[in-house]
Protein backbone atom coordinates (compact mmCIF):
# COMPACT_ATOMS: atom_id res chain seq x y z
CA UNK A 1 0.00 0.00 0.00
CA UNK A 2 1.29 3.68 -1.38
CA UNK A 3 0.52 6.39 1.81
CA UNK A 4 0.04 9.32 0.04
CA UNK A 5 0.93 12.64 2.13
CA UNK A 6 -0.97 15.67 1.10
CA UNK A 7 1.25 18.69 1.75
CA UNK A 8 -1.05 21.29 0.91
CA UNK A 9 -1.37 24.44 3.73
CA UNK A 10 -4.98 22.78 4.84
CA UNK A 11 -6.84 19.46 4.69
CA UNK A 12 -9.40 19.53 2.08
CA UNK A 13 -7.58 22.45 0.26
CA UNK A 14 -8.24 23.19 -2.88
CA UNK A 15 -4.68 22.11 -3.54
CA UNK A 16 -5.78 18.79 -2.96
CA UNK A 17 -7.38 18.58 -6.52
CA UNK A 18 -3.94 19.77 -8.06
CA UNK A 19 -1.32 18.45 -6.24
CA UNK A 20 -2.82 14.88 -4.75
CA UNK A 21 -5.37 13.43 -7.12
CA UNK A 22 -3.14 13.19 -10.37
CA UNK A 23 -0.22 11.50 -7.90
CA UNK A 24 -2.98 9.53 -6.55
CA UNK A 25 -4.23 7.96 -10.30
CA UNK A 26 -0.91 7.20 -11.37
CA UNK A 27 -0.38 5.25 -8.13
CA UNK A 28 -3.30 3.38 -7.91
CA UNK A 29 -3.05 2.07 -11.72
CA UNK A 30 0.03 -0.26 -9.54
CA UNK A 31 -0.96 -0.09 -5.61
CA UNK A 32 -3.82 0.65 -3.29
CA UNK A 33 -3.55 4.06 -2.03
CA UNK A 34 -4.27 5.49 1.27
CA UNK A 35 -4.00 9.32 1.41
CA UNK A 36 -3.92 11.37 4.68
CA UNK A 37 -3.16 15.33 5.16
CA UNK A 38 0.15 15.54 7.24
CA UNK A 39 -1.50 16.81 9.78
CA UNK A 40 -3.19 13.35 10.51
CA UNK A 41 -0.26 11.07 9.81
CA UNK A 42 0.02 8.39 12.37
CA UNK A 43 2.91 6.39 13.21
CA UNK A 44 0.24 3.52 12.57
CA UNK A 45 -0.27 5.13 8.62
CA UNK A 46 4.10 4.71 8.22
CA UNK A 47 3.95 1.28 10.09
CA UNK A 48 1.36 -0.12 7.63
CA UNK A 49 2.32 0.96 4.32
CA UNK A 50 5.11 -0.30 1.65
CA UNK A 51 5.83 3.36 0.33
CA UNK A 52 5.23 6.70 1.06
CA UNK A 53 4.96 9.98 -1.37
CA UNK A 54 4.99 13.50 -0.01
CA UNK A 55 3.05 15.58 -2.65
CA UNK A 56 3.89 19.28 -3.57
CA UNK A 57 2.08 22.44 -2.88
CA UNK A 58 1.33 25.47 -4.50
CA UNK A 59 4.32 27.94 -5.44
CA UNK A 60 3.02 30.01 -2.29
CA UNK A 61 2.19 27.37 0.25
CA UNK A 62 5.53 26.82 2.53
CA UNK A 63 2.96 25.55 5.18
CA UNK A 64 4.79 22.40 5.65
CA UNK A 65 8.58 24.31 5.68
CA UNK A 66 7.43 26.13 8.60
CA UNK A 67 6.30 22.92 10.90
CA UNK A 68 9.11 20.61 10.57
CA UNK A 69 8.24 18.82 13.86
CA UNK A 70 5.52 17.55 11.97
CA UNK A 71 7.85 15.35 9.84
CA UNK A 72 10.12 14.03 12.54
CA UNK A 73 9.03 10.75 11.72
CA UNK A 74 10.92 10.56 8.71
CA UNK A 75 14.33 10.81 10.86
CA UNK A 76 13.75 7.08 11.88
CA UNK A 77 12.26 5.86 8.28
CA UNK A 78 13.67 3.37 6.45
CA UNK A 79 10.85 2.79 3.89
CA UNK A 80 10.90 4.58 0.59
CA UNK A 81 9.88 7.64 0.60
CA UNK A 82 9.51 9.79 -2.63
CA UNK A 83 9.69 13.33 -1.64
CA UNK A 84 7.68 15.98 -4.67
CA UNK A 85 8.49 19.83 -4.78
CA UNK A 86 7.47 21.07 -1.17
CA UNK A 87 8.07 17.08 -0.24
CA UNK A 88 11.23 17.29 -1.52
CA UNK A 89 12.07 20.57 0.55
CA UNK A 90 10.58 18.69 3.75
CA UNK A 91 12.81 15.68 3.24
CA UNK A 92 15.89 17.90 2.83
CA UNK A 93 15.53 20.22 5.57
CA UNK A 94 14.67 17.07 8.05
CA UNK A 95 17.83 15.76 7.21
CA UNK A 96 20.15 18.93 7.57
CA UNK A 97 20.02 20.77 4.20
CA UNK A 98 19.82 23.84 3.42
CA UNK A 99 17.07 25.66 1.36
CA UNK A 100 17.46 28.64 -1.26
CA UNK A 101 15.59 30.79 -2.74
CA UNK A 102 14.81 29.44 -6.81
CA UNK A 103 12.15 30.75 -8.65
CA UNK A 104 11.12 27.96 -11.60
CA UNK A 105 7.95 27.71 -13.05
CA UNK A 106 7.13 25.79 -16.55
CA UNK A 107 8.97 22.89 -18.57
CA UNK A 108 12.44 22.46 -17.50
CA UNK A 109 15.51 20.86 -18.89
CA UNK A 110 16.34 18.24 -15.96
CA UNK A 111 20.25 16.58 -16.73
CA UNK A 112 20.92 13.35 -15.02
CA UNK A 113 24.63 13.43 -13.13
CA UNK A 114 24.53 9.57 -11.76
CA UNK A 115 23.10 6.47 -12.83
CA UNK A 116 19.93 5.29 -11.25
CA UNK A 117 17.07 3.18 -11.25
CA UNK A 118 14.40 6.08 -11.73
CA UNK A 119 15.31 7.33 -15.11
CA UNK A 120 18.49 6.34 -17.75
CA UNK A 121 19.22 10.45 -19.96
CA UNK A 122 18.15 13.92 -19.76
CA UNK A 123 14.58 14.65 -19.85
CA UNK A 124 12.32 17.85 -19.74
CA UNK A 125 9.85 18.05 -16.65
CA UNK A 126 7.23 20.71 -15.44
CA UNK A 127 8.69 23.09 -12.64
CA UNK A 128 6.80 24.47 -10.04
CA UNK A 129 9.15 26.32 -7.30
CA UNK A 130 10.11 29.44 -5.23
CA UNK A 131 12.80 26.95 -2.81
CA UNK A 132 15.35 24.71 -3.88
CA UNK A 133 17.59 22.48 -1.80
CA UNK A 134 21.12 22.90 -1.30
CA UNK A 135 23.71 19.99 -2.03
CA UNK A 136 24.76 18.61 1.64
CA UNK A 137 26.50 15.65 2.97
CA UNK A 138 23.37 13.38 3.09
CA UNK A 139 22.43 13.49 -0.01
CA UNK A 140 23.78 12.39 -3.75
CA UNK A 141 22.50 14.32 -6.80
CA UNK A 142 20.96 12.46 -9.42
CA UNK A 143 19.58 15.02 -11.38
CA UNK A 144 20.13 18.78 -12.06
CA UNK A 145 18.57 21.90 -13.49
CA UNK A 146 20.28 24.98 -15.10
CA UNK A 147 19.36 26.57 -11.29
CA UNK A 148 19.18 24.01 -9.00
CA UNK A 149 19.39 20.51 -7.50
CA UNK A 150 16.08 18.25 -9.36
CA UNK A 151 16.51 14.95 -7.84
CA UNK A 152 18.35 13.54 -5.24
CA UNK A 153 18.74 10.68 -2.87
CA UNK A 154 19.56 9.93 0.10
CA UNK A 155 23.06 8.18 0.49
CA UNK A 156 21.93 5.43 3.13
CA UNK A 157 18.21 5.24 3.05
CA UNK A 158 15.82 4.83 -0.03
CA UNK A 159 14.52 8.36 0.37
CA UNK A 160 13.86 10.40 -3.01
CA UNK A 161 13.03 13.98 -3.67
CA UNK A 162 12.05 15.26 -7.54
CA UNK A 163 11.82 19.45 -6.84
CA UNK A 164 9.94 19.02 -10.66
CA UNK A 165 6.42 17.52 -10.38
CA UNK A 166 6.19 14.49 -11.92
CA UNK A 167 2.87 13.58 -12.36
CA UNK A 168 2.17 16.95 -15.19
CA UNK A 169 4.39 15.12 -17.74
CA UNK A 170 6.67 12.37 -16.21
CA UNK A 171 4.43 10.10 -14.55
CA UNK A 172 6.26 7.26 -15.34
CA UNK A 173 8.80 8.34 -12.69
CA UNK A 174 6.08 8.03 -10.04
CA UNK A 175 5.29 4.34 -11.65
CA UNK A 176 9.25 3.59 -11.68
CA UNK A 177 9.46 4.86 -8.23
CA UNK A 178 6.29 2.72 -7.07
CA UNK A 179 7.69 -0.54 -9.01
CA UNK A 180 11.14 -0.02 -7.31
CA UNK A 181 12.54 -3.36 -5.03
CA UNK A 182 13.55 -1.78 -2.16
CA UNK A 183 15.55 -4.09 -0.46
CA UNK A 184 17.16 -3.78 -4.09
CA UNK A 185 17.51 0.05 -3.31
CA UNK A 186 19.44 -0.58 -0.02
CA UNK A 187 21.65 -2.99 -1.64
CA UNK B 1 -8.83 32.78 1.30
CA UNK B 2 -10.63 35.85 -1.42
CA UNK B 3 -10.37 34.34 -4.58
CA UNK B 4 -10.63 35.74 -8.17
CA UNK B 5 -11.87 33.19 -10.95
CA UNK B 6 -10.15 33.60 -14.65
CA UNK B 7 -13.77 32.78 -16.05
CA UNK B 8 -14.55 32.62 -19.69
CA UNK B 9 -17.97 31.39 -19.39
CA UNK B 10 -17.45 27.58 -20.79
CA UNK B 11 -17.51 24.05 -18.88
CA UNK B 12 -14.03 24.01 -17.43
CA UNK B 13 -13.83 27.31 -15.73
CA UNK B 14 -17.73 27.46 -14.19
CA UNK B 15 -16.45 23.69 -12.61
CA UNK B 16 -13.30 25.18 -11.10
CA UNK B 17 -15.82 28.07 -10.10
CA UNK B 18 -17.69 25.34 -8.37
CA UNK B 19 -15.03 23.46 -6.71
CA UNK B 20 -13.96 27.33 -5.30
CA UNK B 21 -16.65 28.32 -3.96
CA UNK B 22 -17.31 24.35 -2.07
CA UNK B 23 -13.83 25.16 -0.81
CA UNK B 24 -13.00 29.16 -0.54
CA UNK B 25 -14.59 32.64 -0.97
CA UNK B 26 -15.03 33.62 -4.52
CA UNK B 27 -14.31 37.37 -4.41
CA UNK B 28 -14.96 38.03 -8.32
CA UNK B 29 -14.74 37.00 -11.77
CA UNK B 30 -12.01 37.81 -14.39
CA UNK B 31 -12.76 37.79 -17.81
CA UNK B 32 -10.66 38.86 -20.66
CA UNK B 33 -12.95 39.58 -24.21
CA UNK B 34 -10.47 38.84 -26.48
CA UNK B 35 -11.03 40.14 -29.97
CA UNK B 36 -8.78 37.66 -31.67
CA UNK B 37 -10.59 34.17 -32.58
CA UNK B 38 -7.87 32.65 -32.48
CA UNK B 39 -6.25 33.59 -29.15
CA UNK B 40 -3.51 31.14 -27.37
CA UNK B 41 -5.08 31.73 -24.05
CA UNK B 42 -8.54 32.99 -23.78
CA UNK B 43 -11.71 31.00 -25.10
CA UNK B 44 -13.52 33.41 -27.04
CA UNK B 45 -16.81 32.60 -28.59
CA UNK B 46 -19.94 34.39 -26.70
CA UNK B 47 -17.50 35.58 -24.49
CA UNK B 48 -19.84 38.66 -24.09
CA UNK B 49 -22.38 35.90 -22.01
CA UNK B 50 -20.11 36.04 -19.76
CA UNK B 51 -22.12 39.47 -18.56
CA UNK B 52 -25.29 37.80 -17.98
CA UNK B 53 -23.40 34.72 -16.47
CA UNK B 54 -22.11 37.04 -13.79
CA UNK B 55 -25.42 38.08 -13.12
CA UNK B 56 -27.07 34.90 -12.88
CA UNK B 57 -23.93 33.83 -10.51
CA UNK B 58 -24.36 37.13 -8.48
CA UNK B 59 -20.73 38.08 -8.48
CA UNK B 60 -18.91 40.77 -9.54
CA UNK B 61 -16.88 40.54 -12.68
CA UNK B 62 -14.03 42.46 -13.80
CA UNK B 63 -13.23 42.61 -17.30
CA UNK B 64 -9.85 43.64 -19.75
CA UNK B 65 -10.54 43.98 -23.54
CA UNK B 66 -7.66 42.47 -25.07
CA UNK B 67 -6.54 42.21 -29.23
CA UNK B 68 -5.40 39.12 -28.14
CA UNK B 69 -2.03 39.67 -30.13
CA UNK B 70 0.45 36.37 -28.65
CA UNK B 71 2.29 38.21 -25.38
CA UNK B 72 0.22 40.97 -24.80
CA UNK B 73 -2.77 39.18 -24.44
CA UNK B 74 -0.77 37.93 -21.26
CA UNK B 75 0.12 41.53 -19.51
CA UNK B 76 -4.07 42.85 -20.03
CA UNK B 77 -4.20 39.66 -18.23
CA UNK B 78 -1.96 40.55 -15.56
CA UNK B 79 -3.89 44.30 -15.46
CA UNK B 80 -6.48 42.57 -15.06
CA UNK B 81 -6.05 40.06 -12.23
CA UNK B 82 -4.34 43.38 -10.94
CA UNK B 83 -7.29 45.59 -10.70
CA UNK B 84 -9.14 42.62 -9.42
CA UNK B 85 -6.69 42.20 -6.30
CA UNK B 86 -6.62 46.18 -5.92
CA UNK B 87 -10.84 46.04 -6.17
CA UNK B 88 -11.70 42.76 -4.55
CA UNK B 89 -9.17 42.01 -2.47
CA UNK B 90 -8.86 38.41 -3.93
CA UNK B 91 -5.43 36.70 -2.38
CA UNK B 92 -5.81 34.04 -5.63
CA UNK B 93 -6.71 32.78 -8.30
CA UNK B 94 -8.37 29.88 -9.99
CA UNK B 95 -7.84 28.96 -13.35
CA UNK B 96 -9.83 26.00 -15.17
CA UNK B 97 -6.67 24.79 -17.04
CA UNK B 98 -6.37 20.68 -17.46
CA UNK B 99 -3.80 20.15 -19.12
CA UNK B 100 -2.12 23.33 -20.70
CA UNK B 101 1.44 23.43 -19.39
CA UNK B 102 1.16 26.83 -21.68
CA UNK B 103 -1.81 28.26 -20.36
CA UNK B 104 -1.19 27.22 -16.32
CA UNK B 105 2.82 28.51 -16.47
CA UNK B 106 1.57 32.26 -17.80
CA UNK B 107 -1.01 32.48 -15.02
CA UNK B 108 1.66 31.14 -12.91
CA UNK B 109 4.02 33.51 -13.56
CA UNK B 110 1.67 36.38 -13.31
CA UNK B 111 0.45 34.91 -9.98
CA UNK B 112 4.40 34.70 -9.14
CA UNK B 113 4.57 38.57 -9.48
CA UNK B 114 1.38 39.85 -8.17
CA UNK B 115 2.13 37.73 -5.15
CA UNK B 116 -1.43 35.96 -5.31
CA UNK B 117 -1.99 32.14 -5.12
CA UNK B 118 -2.54 30.40 -8.15
CA UNK B 119 -4.50 27.10 -8.32
CA UNK B 120 -5.97 25.14 -11.09
CA UNK B 121 -8.40 22.33 -9.43
CA UNK B 122 -9.26 20.59 -12.60
CA UNK B 123 -5.18 20.04 -13.57
CA UNK B 124 -4.10 16.83 -15.00
CA UNK B 125 -7.75 15.44 -14.16
CA UNK B 126 -9.10 12.55 -15.91
CA UNK B 127 -11.49 14.45 -18.64
CA UNK B 128 -13.95 12.23 -19.26
CA UNK B 129 -14.80 11.63 -15.01
CA UNK B 130 -14.52 15.79 -15.60
CA UNK B 131 -16.97 15.40 -18.18
CA UNK B 132 -19.10 13.04 -16.59
CA UNK B 133 -19.25 15.62 -13.31
CA UNK B 134 -21.12 18.18 -15.21
CA UNK B 135 -23.56 15.68 -15.65
CA UNK B 136 -24.04 14.73 -12.45
CA UNK B 137 -23.56 18.64 -11.18
CA UNK B 138 -26.50 19.11 -13.83
CA UNK B 139 -24.81 21.59 -16.02
CA UNK B 140 -26.37 22.99 -18.88
CA UNK B 141 -23.69 23.76 -21.41
CA UNK B 142 -23.78 23.80 -25.14
CA UNK B 143 -20.97 23.26 -27.91
CA UNK B 144 -20.25 26.99 -29.03
CA UNK B 145 -17.41 26.50 -31.14
CA UNK B 146 -16.03 23.45 -33.10
CA UNK B 147 -12.13 24.18 -34.48
CA UNK B 148 -10.61 20.22 -35.04
CA UNK B 149 -11.31 17.35 -37.55
CA UNK B 150 -14.22 15.58 -37.88
CA UNK B 151 -15.61 18.38 -35.33
CA UNK B 152 -18.32 20.30 -38.02
CA UNK B 153 -21.52 22.50 -38.38
CA UNK B 154 -23.27 19.84 -36.76
CA UNK B 155 -22.24 19.91 -33.49
CA UNK B 156 -22.58 23.31 -32.91
CA UNK B 157 -25.21 24.49 -30.34
CA UNK B 158 -25.58 20.82 -28.95
CA UNK B 159 -26.11 20.35 -25.65
CA UNK B 160 -23.13 18.16 -23.64
CA UNK B 161 -25.12 15.48 -22.72
CA UNK B 162 -24.46 11.76 -22.26
CA UNK B 163 -24.63 11.09 -26.01
CA UNK B 164 -22.49 13.95 -26.92
CA UNK B 165 -19.78 13.24 -24.25
CA UNK B 166 -19.85 9.69 -25.45
CA UNK B 167 -19.13 10.75 -28.96
CA UNK B 168 -16.41 12.85 -27.89
CA UNK B 169 -14.82 10.01 -26.00
CA UNK B 170 -15.19 7.96 -29.00
CA UNK B 171 -13.81 10.75 -31.52
CA UNK B 172 -10.56 10.37 -28.53
CA UNK B 173 -9.85 6.78 -29.11
CA UNK B 174 -10.17 7.12 -32.85
CA UNK B 175 -8.65 10.70 -33.20
CA UNK B 176 -6.43 11.73 -30.36
CA UNK B 177 -8.79 14.59 -30.24
CA UNK B 178 -8.87 16.04 -26.47
CA UNK B 179 -12.73 15.33 -25.78
CA UNK B 180 -12.59 17.97 -23.21
CA UNK B 181 -11.23 20.27 -25.70
CA UNK B 182 -8.75 21.52 -23.93
CA UNK B 183 -6.27 22.08 -27.38
CA UNK B 184 -9.23 24.03 -28.57
CA UNK B 185 -11.01 21.57 -30.30
CA UNK B 186 -14.29 22.69 -28.74
CA UNK B 187 -15.59 25.76 -26.87
CA UNK B 188 -18.59 25.65 -24.75
CA UNK B 189 -21.15 28.02 -22.96
CA UNK B 190 -22.86 27.39 -19.85
CA UNK B 191 -26.34 28.19 -19.36
CA UNK B 192 -27.11 26.99 -16.24
CA UNK B 193 -25.23 25.30 -13.34
CA UNK B 194 -25.77 24.95 -9.40
CA UNK B 195 -24.62 28.06 -8.68
CA UNK B 196 -26.33 29.81 -11.01
CA UNK B 197 -29.44 31.89 -9.23
CA UNK B 198 -31.12 32.10 -12.94
CA UNK B 199 -30.19 30.34 -16.09
CA UNK B 200 -29.65 31.77 -19.19
CA UNK B 201 -32.14 31.40 -22.29
CA UNK B 202 -31.11 32.08 -25.58
CA UNK B 203 -33.90 33.96 -27.89
CA UNK B 204 -31.70 34.16 -30.74
CA UNK B 205 -28.74 32.85 -32.64
CA UNK B 206 -26.37 32.11 -35.88
CA UNK B 207 -24.18 29.83 -37.10
CA UNK B 208 -20.88 30.20 -38.45
CA UNK B 209 -19.21 27.87 -40.42
CA UNK B 210 -16.89 25.82 -42.77
CA UNK B 211 -15.26 22.54 -42.79
CA UNK B 212 -14.12 21.77 -39.59
CA UNK B 213 -14.27 24.76 -37.78
CA UNK B 214 -17.83 27.30 -36.71
CA UNK B 215 -19.15 29.29 -33.76
CA UNK B 216 -22.65 28.97 -32.50
CA UNK B 217 -22.93 32.93 -31.71
CA UNK B 218 -25.41 33.81 -28.98
CA UNK B 219 -27.04 36.64 -30.54
CA UNK B 220 -29.72 37.40 -27.71
CA UNK B 221 -30.44 35.53 -24.48
CA UNK B 222 -32.21 36.37 -21.12
CA UNK B 223 -31.72 35.47 -17.33
CA UNK B 224 -35.36 33.45 -16.24
CA UNK B 225 -36.26 31.55 -13.30
CA UNK B 226 -35.05 27.83 -12.45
Amino acid sequence: MILIIDMNWKKDSLGFYEFVLPIAEVAEKLEDCKIKHYFEVSSEDVTCCDKIILSGTALKDTATLQQPEKFEWLKEIEKSVLGICAGMETIGMVYGARLANCLEIGMTEITKIRENPLFSKNFKAYSLHSYCVEQSKNFEILAESSKCLQIIKHKTKPLYGMLFHPEVRNPELISRFIELDSKLENS
Amino acid sequence: MRIGVLFSGGKDSTLALHYTAEKEEVACLITLLSKNKESYMFHTPNIDVTALQAKALDLPQVTKITLGEKEKELSDLEVAIAEAAKEFRIEGVVTGAVESVYQAERVQRICCRLGLWCLNPLWKRDQKTLLQELLTRRFKAVISGVFAYPLDEKWLGKEVDTETIQRLIDLQQKYGLSPIGEGGEIETTVLDAPLFKKKIEILDYNIEAKGNSGLFNIKQAQLISK
